[in-house]
């Protein structure tokens, strides 16, 4: 290899660094968000320098004992193979420094476990590739999923800043105020999981666990689902926005008037065209991951759209599946309004390569319940 | 330890060609055949790895569908676990109890055969699975229901039989070699005078055999929920998707250990060897041995700390578990007084030894910082486990086996490798092995879950200097076949100890050590 050859590829190499990297990377464990986060950091800064001084200790002796003990300069070998005061003191040292770093972690887990007393409670709830959260005091809920384009994931467009970690409808919450979690799941176990508030919990499906968070500073905090849940794992971000409690009020307000308004639309009487035209966006964000965008589905474990004897059978049937689930096919009437389920049923039978050419009104789907 | 030295005669009556291997009764013979299959499953389930490598090079989904990356994982981790370590493990058990207690064979040579010819079909089974509609098993290879239960595809059903029949595989084999173990020892080998490589095989089959049959349980009652209407997993049927995890993990921990004591007890040979001084406190290896195998079945639920347990439950767990760093403490501490004031030299073998040790105290000390519940909380399911489980399975066990392959090969071949490339070996693997996985850290630190195709942009450094590793790593395997094959093929000519320092009775043998040997039992003093 000549010396412009070495000079290229060392080139390449570099090149190949200063790819997306636009985002800083990190050594260390988020900065902590709430007290049991920043008590987590503490634990580990610890631990960490604990391990490190006993490491450095042994293998010190160890380095010391290859250079000076070895054949090469002419050391010969003592046959000692026993020392009984050594072995005890090593063996009960450790279990000092065990007791002293169990102790302040103890602390921590006692905290971490008391979920008494709280301000609020949010249910969230996962699911096969999105999370859903459901404020219990306020009667608001909504879905949260990836909000990054497929084009990007794709690498036809370049990487926003929060590739990945970004979510149509963030989970919101007021600062200062003890939220209660109560996280479970629909159909396998995934994880909640935000690193700045020091809450990684299972949420498995038909139990409910609780976790708790009492956020310090107003603020946008994005972690990932933390538990292999199929083949979006790595696709269902969470993210939080903390928010003074004025803020949060304002937030709360525009909720409820937007599903008042969406309410309001399932008495009227809709053309089904309008509703074909509907349906495609509530497709696209909620069937398409299964069924595909084009209503290939991926089989046999996700059933194809087109042709499928579901979406071009009789429509009573349909409904049923999407309000009530069958399989690992999810119930959606706790999840979509009436205006939603009747246009995806309109956009799956008239579209995706299907064309019944019948649909069904909002006020049906909502006697159907 | 002195020995009388047994007579010897030549090869007789065995079966030649392929029929050597598929009837063969020898322990030697099955061993090396279980050392070579481990070492192809190594190959492949490594090929693997470098599938998920490439994907993870750059953020965005350039050559894996999400899919198919799960496969990858999940089949690397059963392959890499099932397929490669332990086999090998049972290569070495195979090859060496009986040369070190100077015992003609295993107990039971044809229940020794089926051992080995199991693994065929389930291998069969495993890798078949690729093929079949649906594709291979996604879920992991801790293989969590619901998810598990969720895949239609019939080549989850078939890794759960080769599962079964691994575990078969592995209880006759762990029966044999305890049986073999204690009754079959010279005259004069007492238990404290066997060497550390046969007392933490002793205590390793004992854990196989304890934990294997729960695996199988765990696995069975998957089954019948995923055909047979039975509801252990499912909340809507009165189950608990988290019971199977308590079961697979009370089988899990104690397979982490069945995984790692063999390798203390390589180490544990190599190290005096080659630093010409017996092993530093021999009594007190036994007991740690002992220890962490008893301990290895009451910590198995700080793999579950975030599913949510009481609050007794987490305390108690977190605590037992700090606990095995204790006796593992003991032990590191023992090799490091062994190398102290000895006349050391570092041949590949020793090399090998002291990058294990060093290595894997540094998994050992992630270990500790995942034991400290709340920090787990933080680094579970991240690429922080996925560096510290590397740092113990690969620096620990692959490595340790790397080491004694060529401390052993000349006995096996009756050639010596060549040093050169041997250490060669070492070194890129070594180097290799800490560019792969020591950003991981970094990265699961940060808050990269592990199991993900696609990451967030803060984690392309890292995840691209830990690619550059894998291939690199990956790479460096290819010239241990080659110095292998080579050794097998010629070379000088080994003496019946190559080794200034090393005892034991596989060493008064000729090298190669011929077909049968101690058909007369040699007396230890």
């Amino acid at each position: 290899m000549n010396k412009r050859t070495i000079l290229s590829v060392g080139a390449t190499f570099l090149s190949l660094f200063a790819v997306n990297s636009h985002a800083a990377y990190a050594l260390n464990l988020k900065t902590p968000a709430t007290e049991i986060a920043g008590q987590i950091y503490g634990l580990h800064m610890l631990i960490l320098w604990v391990c490190i001084a006993i490491f450095v200790v042994v293998f010190s002796l160890m380095f010391y004992s290859i250079l000076k003990h070895r054949k090469s300069v002419g050391h010969k070998a003592a046959q000692f193979h026993e020392n009984h005061w050594l072995e005890v003191i090593w063996t009960i040292i450790p279990v000092i420094i065990l007791v002293c770093m169990a102790y302040p972690a103890t602390k921590t887990i006692l905290a971490m476990k008391d979920t008494s007393a709280e301000d609020m409670s949010i249910k969230i709830t996962g699911s096969q590739w999105k999370w859903a959260y459901d404020y219990l005091d306020q009667d608001v809920k909504f879905i949260s999923t990836l909000s990054t384009p497929q084009d990007q994931i794709q690498n036809k467009a370049e990487k926003g800043e929060n590739y990945l970690l970004e979510v149509d409808n963030p989970m919101v919450v007021p600062v200062g105020k003890k939220v209660k979690l109560l996280i479970t799941a629909q159909d396998v176990i995934h994880a909640w999981w935000i690193p700045e508030f020091g809450v990684k919990q299972d949420a498995i499906p038909g139990f409910v666990r609780e976790a708790w968070i009492r956020v310090d500073e107003p603020g946008v905090y994005r972690g990932q689902c933390a538990e292999l849940c199929g083949k979006d794992h790595g696709f269902m971000p969470i993210v939080v926005e903390a928010k003074s409690d004025v803020d949060y009020q304002t937030w709360v307000a525009a909720q409820k008037e937007a599903a008042a308004s969406a309410s309001a639309g399932a008495d009227k009487e809709w053309a089904q065209d309008e509703l074909i035209t509907a349906g495609k966006a509530v497709y696209e964000k909620n069937c398409a991951v299964c069924h595909g965008a084009t209503g290939a589905g991926i089989p046999p474990a996700f059933p194809a759209m087109t042709g499928s004897a579901v979406a071009t059978g009789p429509i009573e049937g349909h409904l049923d599946i999407i309000l009530n689930g069958k399989n690992i096919m999810p119930a959606w009437k706790d999840v979509l309004n009436d205006v939603d389920i009747a246009a995806v049923i309109a956009y799956e039978r008239n579209a995706l390569g299907n064309s019944t050419g019948d649909s069904i009104q909002p006020s049906a789907v909502k006697a159907a319940r | 330890m002195s020995t009388t030295t047994a007579t010897h005669h030549d090869d007789h009556g065995h079966p030649t060609g392929i029929m050597r291997w598929v009837a063969s009764t020898n322990h030697k013979d099955i061993g090396t055949l279980y050392l070579w299959f481990s070492f192809f499953m190594f190959l492949f389930a490594g090929a693997l790895a470098l599938g998920i490598r490439a994907e993870l090079f750059q953020p965005g989904l350039q050559f894996v569908e999400p899919e198919n990356f799960n496969r990858l994982t999940t089949l690397h981790g059963l392959i890499m676990i099932f397929g490669a370590i332990m086999p090998a493990f049972v290569g070495f058990a195979n090859w060496m109890i009986p040369l070190m207690i100077g015992t003609s064979d295993l107990a039971f040579p044809r229940l020794n055969n089926m051992s080995f010819w199991l693994m065929v079909p389930a291998a069969i089974l495993l890798l078949g699975s690729i093929f079949v509609p649906g594709g291979t098993i996604a879920g992991g290879w801790t293989m969590y229901p619901p998810l598990s239960v969720q895949n239609p595809s019939m080549s989850v059903d078939m890794s759960i039989l080769a599962l079964h029949i691994l575990g078969v595989s592995s209880i006759v084999g762990s029966i044999n070699i305890i049986t073999t173990i204690l009754n079959m020892r010279a005259p004069g080998m007492t238990l404290m005078k066997m060497p550390l490589f046969v007392w933490t095989w002793l205590i390793t089959a004992f854990l196989l055999i304890a934990s294997m049959p729960v695996l199988a349980g765990a696995l069975t009652m998957l089954l019948t929920d995923r055909h047979f209407g039975t509801s252990f997993f499912d909340a809507a049927g009165g189950g608990d998707p988290v019971l199977f995890q308590h079961v697979f993990w009370f089988f899990g921990h104690p397979e982490v250990y069945i995984m790692i004591l063999p390798a203390f007890g390589l180490i544990s040979t190599i190290i005096p060897t080659f630093a010409r001084k017996p092993l530093f406190g021999y009594a007190s290896m036994v007991y740690a041995t002992a220890a962490i195998a008893l301990l290895s079945f009451v910590v198995w639920a700080h793999h579950m700390f975030t599913t949510g347990m009481p609050v007794a439950g987490q305390l108690f767990f977190m605590y037992s578990t700090m606990l095995i760093s204790i006796p593992t403490g003991v032990k590191v501490f023992n090799w490091v007084a062994t190398m102290w004031r000895g006349s050391m030299t570092f041949e590949t073998p020793m090399l090998f030894s002291i990058a294990v040790v060093f290595l894997f105290t540094i998994g050992g000390f992630s270990g500790l910082v995942l034991a400290i519940l709340p920090v787990d909380i933080q680094l579970q399911d991240t690429y922080y486990v996925v560096a510290h489980f590397h740092y113990v399975l690969f620096s620990g066990a692959a490595m340790s086996i790397m080491g004694a392959v060529y401390y052993w090969l000349p006995k096996w071949t009756g050639h010596m490798y060549n040093e050169t490339l041997g250490k060669w070996h070492f070194w890129l693997t070594t180097i290799a092995f800490n560019i792969t996985f020591f950003p991981m850290h970094f990265t699961g630190l940060a808050g990269m879950p592990r199991r993900i195709p696609d990451y967030a942009l803060q984690f392309a450094e890292f995840n691209m200097i830990s690619s550059i590793g894998a291939f690199a790593l990956g790479i460096s395997q290819l010239l241990f076949l080659y110095v292998v094959i080579k050794c097998i093929k010629g070379g000088p000519k080994a003496a019946a100890n190559p080794w200034e320092g090393a005892e034991g009775l596989e060493w008064t043998v000729p090298s190669p050590a011929p077909f049968h040997t101690f058909e007369t039992p040699p007396t230890v003093k």
